[in-house]
């Protein structure tokens, strides 16, 4: 029988009970290897509840540190009854399937070209605990115990680990202790190890950190200057709020009054909380709110008054499977137009897209600079594989010089100078106007706001020259946005090619490790990544030098491909759609797949044929 | 007549109050509203009010949703930033406005159709958080703008100007704001200035979020025979259960009433809330005797109005909330940055 055997470079995966405390013992398992500077990516994969349905945590280990999603299985921990056909079936030939012998299964129930590994998990832990909560909880750390010597993950790394964690808690230290050298005497007395799979201690984890994107964007809310949040909660987005709550009760307490430099308030739905966060932005304070796409289509109308009336708004957008309630605990980049276009009328919004943790901080304070510098909305488009997943990174930075880009807001003394002030009038030519905050001078400064029509100073106006001028001017400030975003990463190929591909956020790990795959294969590729709407001059000027250029995205309508048609006026004869929206991350596997099969057919049949690629994943 | 500019010139009479302003300086541009309309004396109410109460004019943030009470901010305080925002929708940006700099007075300014249709649950949810708000809404029983459908507070059975029947039960914000906690509670009718403008000195100077339902008739779509909201309907069924006397802090208060005819309240700022009880046994601080008096008169026919509720301890969303006395919308990076170190220190925690 075929072994799979590989050190540093395989994908385990754990097939839980959600609610049953897996979750923590398998984040141990992941962080115990990060530690010994291995990299790893872990996936959680649960499902729309709270208690008792599957839940699966994947996690790759790879030396050479490729992040994204690999897809095959090479070991299964498969602790739930209920997804037990589905999970044996997942694994490769070869691998090895790690389960819970307890209960004596039937032959049918397992495959004969792997290698089981059984272990009586249940009847150890009701040996030694006799409260059902124990023995539930720490099943999970002795088959954390079992897999740590059959793969030959240090113990004491683990042993460290809990020691951090259970700090001046020294009874649940030691029974957490205990239960993983249970597993571990186990494994050693009754079971062959270590299998062909295993960990070696490495150096490639370096002074990169673990975390998850949506409390790196929190933080980076905190850095940036916000102080009001106004939100509701909407999976994969409410730990956004969450983390920007504990942040702040950690980091903006007044340590002489133990007042408040912040004000979150958890509103009665999507539309008061962008509402919350318009007044907050008209009336000069940072504001943001944290939502996914069904958030957003109820957010639209405020969005729109937010681009008329110029008022700067954050809006931090956790993308997930749409449409409508649509898969709400699976990934996709699916809201692009819906934000890059949000509301009626002629409306253009600005969008960041962050690849990972630490674009999500970088993007995050960025949006409230930029927010207020462009007095309009600002979107953070992320998704549930970046938002709820822990990513290894580059640490966060910040320089402490940084000043916060207040925008234009004209002072009381300014206005006593005697200065000319039209709300809404183009001085500059950047095609972004000055404001006043409300209560800034007695006499001077005041206008309405509205979402109708008016003239440069504000006033109620129907006339055609008047909306003329404005709707002209947003369009100016929308073409200085562009030179303020964060611009594209190029990667240019090891050698000239007439090939470029284009992607953004979450793809970015998949398609690393597919350029590379594709160059040893043969295919080289000039690479941009997007980092942000409207498009900045190079993206264009890229698309001009390449022949053909794919356009790699997670959703069914090539939505950014259609885009980049819309907005620069490419033929879209010379782009190349590959699609991959079933929900899953998108893996190097399907990338390097499907742009070599075009680029092969493309050899044989005429270009026009070969010029559509969109396939599902496989699971 | 819109078209002609204000005129220039004071009246010799025009006094100034403490802060050096005269009642023109709390004016707007020249109404747009039908004449008669009775938004325009709630307007002039408003303008009494903050005159009276000393209020610097550009401290004033006054906001409204759509319809034709929403249009009158234009048509007060001149001086103050206003923001129209979307149909029924002020209150999360009035509290949004307000979480950015607590200093400010907040003005709300809505009518039936933007706060009692689309608009319900936001009129509900900040009354349940206790914004610090004036919130007025200006009803007519009619959406106004649009040209006369029923709004959800018609009254049911009464007609509309087209001779159509209301079949549906009204809402009845003053009731819906007893129930959710409101702490400063109050009808009035446009055509009762004497009334009106001491219950907006009072919501002005209340801790909490202060609502007033302001009965205001639309001359164009229902003012007719079988409207409930018209003048001569509710001046002949208004029931005031107070008269009120607004004493502000820096007042003394030189005639001391008989005991059993006045109810003193007295605000968390000093301010004073003197009521002469119209009604025996009216005690506007026990809020389910309201509601229970409110329901039973109203099963009369009667329009209850005046003070109907106040709690004068009444707090605030920034009191629950804890935030700085310095508004949020001035602070600095030194204040809210935490800075390289601690990033640092963040960092090590996630290795």
């Amino acid at each position: 029988m075929k072994r799979i055997e590989a050190v540093n470079d395989f994908v385990i995966k754990f097939a839980n009970v959600n609610g049953s405390g897996s979750a923590s013992a398998n984040e141990l398992f992941a962080k115990a290897i990060l530690r010994m500077g291995v990299p790893v990516s872990p996936r959680n994969i649960f499902p729309s509840n709270i208690q008792g349905l599957p839940t699966w945590y994947e996690v790759r280990v790879c030396e050479k540190g490729y992040l994204g999603r690999r897809g095959g299985i090479d070991m299964m921990v498969a602790m739930n009854p209920q997804t037990w056909d589905a999970d044996v079936a997942e694994l490769h030939p070869g691998g090895y399937l790690f389960y819970d012998s307890t209960r004596p299964l039937p032959q049918e129930k397992f495959r004969d070209d792997i290698h089981v590994i059984g272990m009586p998990l249940t009847e150890i832990c009701n040996a030694v605990y006799t409260d059902p909560r124990q023995r539930q909880l720490f099943k999970n750390i002795v088959y954390v115990g079992a897999l740590s010597v059959l793969l030959e993950i240090e113990s004491e790394v683990i042993e460290k680990l809990f020691a951090e964690q259970y700090k001046g808690k020294e009874k649940l230290l030691a029974s957490n202790v205990q239960a993983l050298h249970l597993g571990r005497d186990f494994v050693r007395e009754h079971l062959q190890a270590p299998l062909g799979i295993r960990v070696q201690r490495s150096n490639k984890v370096g002074q990169q950190i673990f975390v998850d994107g949506n409390s790196a964007a929190a933080l980076g809310c905190v850095y940036g200057g916000a102080t009001v949040a106004a939100w509701y909660p909407i999976t994969p987005s409410s730990s956004v709020a969450e983390a920007f709550q504990k942040y702040c009760a950690k980091y903006r307490v007044d340590p002489q009054t133990s007042r408040n430099n912040y004000a979150i308030v958890q509103a009665e739905d999507e539309i008061a909380s962008i509402g919350m966060v318009v007044g907050a932005g008209w009336n000069g304070a940072r504001a943001f709110t944290a939502t996914s796409g069904p958030g957003v289509s109820l957010m639209t109308e405020f969005i729109g008054l937010a681009y008329f009336a110029e008022i700067p708004v954050t809006i931090i957008n956790v993308q997930r499977g749409g449409p409508s309630t649509g898969m709400p605990t699976r990934t996709q980049q699916a809201d692009i137009y819906s934000c890059a276009y949000a509301s009626h009328g002629d409306t253009k919004h600005v969008l960041l897209f962050p690849e990972d943790p630490y674009e999500c901080f970088e993007h995050a304070a960025a949006a409230l600079d930029l927010a207020d510098r462009l007095q309009t909305p600002v979107f953070l488009m992320t998704d549930l594989d970046i938002g709820m997943n822990q990513r290894l990174c580059r640490p966060f930075a910040w320089d402490d010089n940084r000043q916060y880009d207040r925008g234009k807001v004209m002072t009381a003394e300014e206005l006593e100078a005697g200065r000319d002030f039209g709300r809404y009038k183009d001085v500059d030519g950047d095609g972004i106007p000055w404001r006043t905050l409300p209560g800034t001078h007695a006499t001077k400064g005041a206008y309405f706001t509205r979402g109708t029509t008016r003239d440069a100073y504000a006033r109620y106006s129907e006339r055609g020259p008047d909306y003329v001028y404005n709707v002209k001017r947003l369009l100016k400030k929308f073409e200085t946005a562009a030179t303020l975003v964060p611009q594209p990463v190029l990667r240019k190929a090891a050698r000239k090619t007439r090939l470029g591909v284009v992607y953004f956020g979450s793809t970015s790990p998949a398609m690393d490790e597919a350029l590379e795959m594709l160059a040893e294969a043969g295919i080289p590729l000039d690479a941009m990544r997007l980092r942000a709407f409207p498009f900045p001059d190079s993206v264009a000027a890229f698309l001009d030098e390449h022949e053909e250029i794919f356009v790699v995205e997670q959703n069914r309508d090539a939505q950014m491909h259609g885009l980049i048609v819309n907005e620069l006026n490419v033929d879209p004869a010379r782009l190349v759609r590959v699609l991959h929206y079933d929900g899953t991350p998108i893996t190097a596997r399907f990338i390097a797949k499907a742009i070599t099969q075009h680029v092969h057919a493309e050899v044989v049949t005429p270009k026009r044929k070969a010029r559509e690629t969109s396939r599902e994943s496989a699971a | 007549m819109t078209y002609l500019a204000k005129p220039r010139l004071h009246h010799p009479s025009l006094t100034a109050n403490k802060v050096g302003y005269t009642r023109r300086d709390y004016e707007g541009k020249i109404s747009t509203l039908c004449a008669g309309c009775g938004h325009d004396s709630i307007s002039a109410a408003i303008i009494q009010a903050c005159w009276e109460l000393d209020i610097e004019p550009h401290r004033v943030a006054k906001l409204s949703g759509i319809g034709c009470s929403s249009k009158t901010p234009d048509y007060f305080l001149g001086a103050s930033h206003g923001f129209n925002t979307v149909h029924g929708r002020m209150p999360s940006v009035l509290t949004g406005a307000n979480l950015a700099n607590r200093h400010l007075l907040y003005l709300g300014v809505s009518g039936d159709g933007d706060s009692a249709s689309i608009g319900l649950g936001q009129f509900a949810h900040a009354m349940r958080r206790g914004v610090r708000m004036v919130y007025i809404v200006e009803n007519n029983g009619v959406y106004g703008l649009t040209k006369g459908q029923f709004s959800a507070t018609a009254d049911q059975g009464s007609k509309s100007k087209k001779g159509v029947t209301n079949s549906d039960s009204p809402v009845d914000l003053v009731a819906m704001a007893l129930q959710l906690g409101a702490t400063y509670v109050g009808r009035s009718f446009s055509g009762n200035k004497a009334q009106l403008v001491p219950l907006i000195k009072g919501a002005i100077a209340h801790g909490g979020a202060a609502f007033i339902d302001v009965i205001s008739p639309c001359v164009a779509f229902n003012n007719h025979p079988g409207s409930t909201k018209s003048y001569d309907y509710v001046r002949e069924h208004n029931e005031a259960v107070s008269r009120i006397d607004f004493i502000s802090s820096r007042e003394e208060i030189t005639v001391a009433a008989a005991p059993g005819e006045v109810v003193d309240v007295r605000q968390h700022d000093g301010t004073l809330l003197r009521l002469r009880s119209l009604q025996t046994d009216y005690n506007p601080t026990d809020r389910y005797a309201a509601m229970s008096f409110m329901q039973k008169h109203q099963a009369l026919g009667e329009v209850v109005t005046g003070l109907l509720y106040v709690d004068p301890l009444a707090t605030d969303l920034h009191t629950a909330l804890n935030t700085s006395d310095a508004p949020l919308n001035g602070q600095t990076a030194a204040q809210l940055c935490p800075g390289a170190k601690a990033l640092e220190k963040i960092n090590a925690s996630l290795r």
